[in-house]
């Protein structure tokens, strides 16, 4: 095998097992469901670089992230890992695969529309409307809480079914 | 006995103290909605609260970390966070002001204060996030691309309650506009112009801050608008947080956030 196949063979490992690798605060996801791996290379020393792009800027996750990226590969002898941070461009939920958007939903919450529909202008008395319930499917849905347990989410319940579900924010 | 951490001193060029005016505004900022953590005044809005709070404490990370970079001593954000003497700290007076009735040296404040500061500054740093992306600084437009859309989420939250409070009830109402007395004189350092904001557009950093204000009027207005709120006169008054002149709370503030690391020097769990 060239040295090429060989790399792009443990690029492609580097890429199954990453989609192993759960989000640690929403563990239904995959780091590569969520979006946050932007590439994974291979280095003149033999290893990998992966290339990350941070959710949101206070997220307590990030560094767990890093960390399970680098204990996943390696564990699976394809280190050394090296890892970068990209900032730019931000991430966006438009990231989120579309296993990722059905594995949300499988997992009772609701995923997020795309992310042009988030940081309108006008803010008064906005109410993002359309948020299908993840358990029954009814359109006839409310907000109760903007924020939730992660900064990614948002509280909302059924009128139809009563079970309240949170809502993966487009941003 | 472990000893007491020495104090930092930073070599202030105009291009550091432009990025930690943003930085210590954000980290101030954070620091305060962070007393909310427990008190709030139902539970979804405690979460809410923190949440912002976690937010601005990502902005003002990623912005202390590229001050700390600018500045050039090999500092790390830290040790700027808990490190520095109050003189060195940049942000606007108007995010130190104590928020929270009940909470330390705060006996006259109210939910309505926390609910306009929120209101206020996150219109404010929404602009200069939209205006910062087009820095000719890399790293900061980055971060201030990223921080735009979050800011968003913050000001739609805040700007809901001032409707709320402000087209609630009687009493609701009233102890709206008297948080309003109390923080409008404040608000003028949003927009006062300096030798730092003309170092940075002179470099292409980001706008001066006077530039902004036409847009800040303009937002704030429409919500106060659908409030019922009018906007207080125009104030003489001149706060200087940003020159690094504070007022009376900013020492009790920074005693509080930074007592741990300074008993004990580079502490973690």
């Amino acid at each position: 095998m060239s040295v090429a196949a060989a790399q792009s063979d443990r690029i492609a490992t580097a890429w199954a097992v990453l989609d192993t690798v759960p989000d640690p605060e929403v563990p239904a996801l995959s780091l590569r469901d969520l979006g946050v791996i932007r590439d994974v290379l291979s280095r003149d020393d033999g290893g990998l670089e992966v290339v990350l792009t941070p959710t949101y800027s206070g997220c307590p996750a990030t560094e767990v992230i890093a960390a399970s990226v680098r204990g996943a590969l390696e564990e699976e002898g394809l280190g050394p890992v090296t890892l970068t941070q990209r900032l730019a461009p931000a991430w966006t939920t438009d990231w989120i695969s579309e296993a990722g958007r059905r594995k949300l939903r499988e997992y009772g919450i609701a995923p997020p529309g795309p992310a042009s529909s988030c940081g309108a202008t006008a803010p008064v008395r906005i109410l993002a409307r359309g948020i299908d319930c993840p358990r029954c499917g009814s359109g006839r849905t409310e907000r109760l809480a903007a924020f939730g347990s992660t900064a990614c989410k948002a509280l909302y319940r059924c009128l139809d079914c009563r079970e309240p579900f949170e809502h993966f924010k487009p941003i | 006995m472990a000893a007491t951490a020495e104090s930092i001193r930073l070599q202030v060029t105009p291009e550091v103290q432009y990025v930690l005016r943003l930085g210590d505004t954000c980290l101030v900022h954070a620091q305060r909605l962070a007393e909310w953590c427990g008190h709030g005044p139902v539970l979804e809005e405690d979460i809410a609260l923190t949440n912002l709070a976690l937010d601005l404490i990502g902005q003002a990370r990623a912005l202390l970390t590229h001050a700390a970079a600018l500045e050039g001593q090999g500092f790390d954000e830290d040790q700027l966070a808990f490190l520095r003497e109050e003189d060195q700290f940049f942000n606007l007076t108007l995010a130190e002001l104590p928020m929270r009735k009940g909470g330390a040296h705060s006996p006259g404040a109210d939910f309505a204060d926390t609910v306009l500061r929120n209101f206020l500054l996150s219109t404010w740093l929404g602009l200069c996030w939209q205006r910062l992306q087009g820095s000719s600084d890399a790293q900061l437009a980055a971060i201030a691309a990223k921080a735009l859309k979050e800011s968003a989420y913050h000001r739609q939250h805040a700007a809901d309650w001032v409707v709320r409070l402000g087209d609630g009830t009687e009493e609701s109402a009233r102890r709206l506009r008297a948080a309003l007395d109390r923080v409008w004189p404040y608000t003028n350092e949003l927009f006062v112009h300096d030798a730092v904001d003309d170092a940075a557009v002179a470099r292409g950093l980001g706008p001066a801050r006077d530039t902004l204000a036409a847009d800040w009027q303009r937002e704030v207005a429409a919500v106060f608008n659908e409030a019922g709120l009018t906007m207080p006169p125009a104030s003489p008054f001149a706060s200087t947080g940003t020159r690094g002149v504070h007022g009376e709370h900013m020492g009790f503030l920074l005693a509080e956030m930074q007592s741990l690391q300074r008993r004990y020097p580079g502490g973690r769990w």
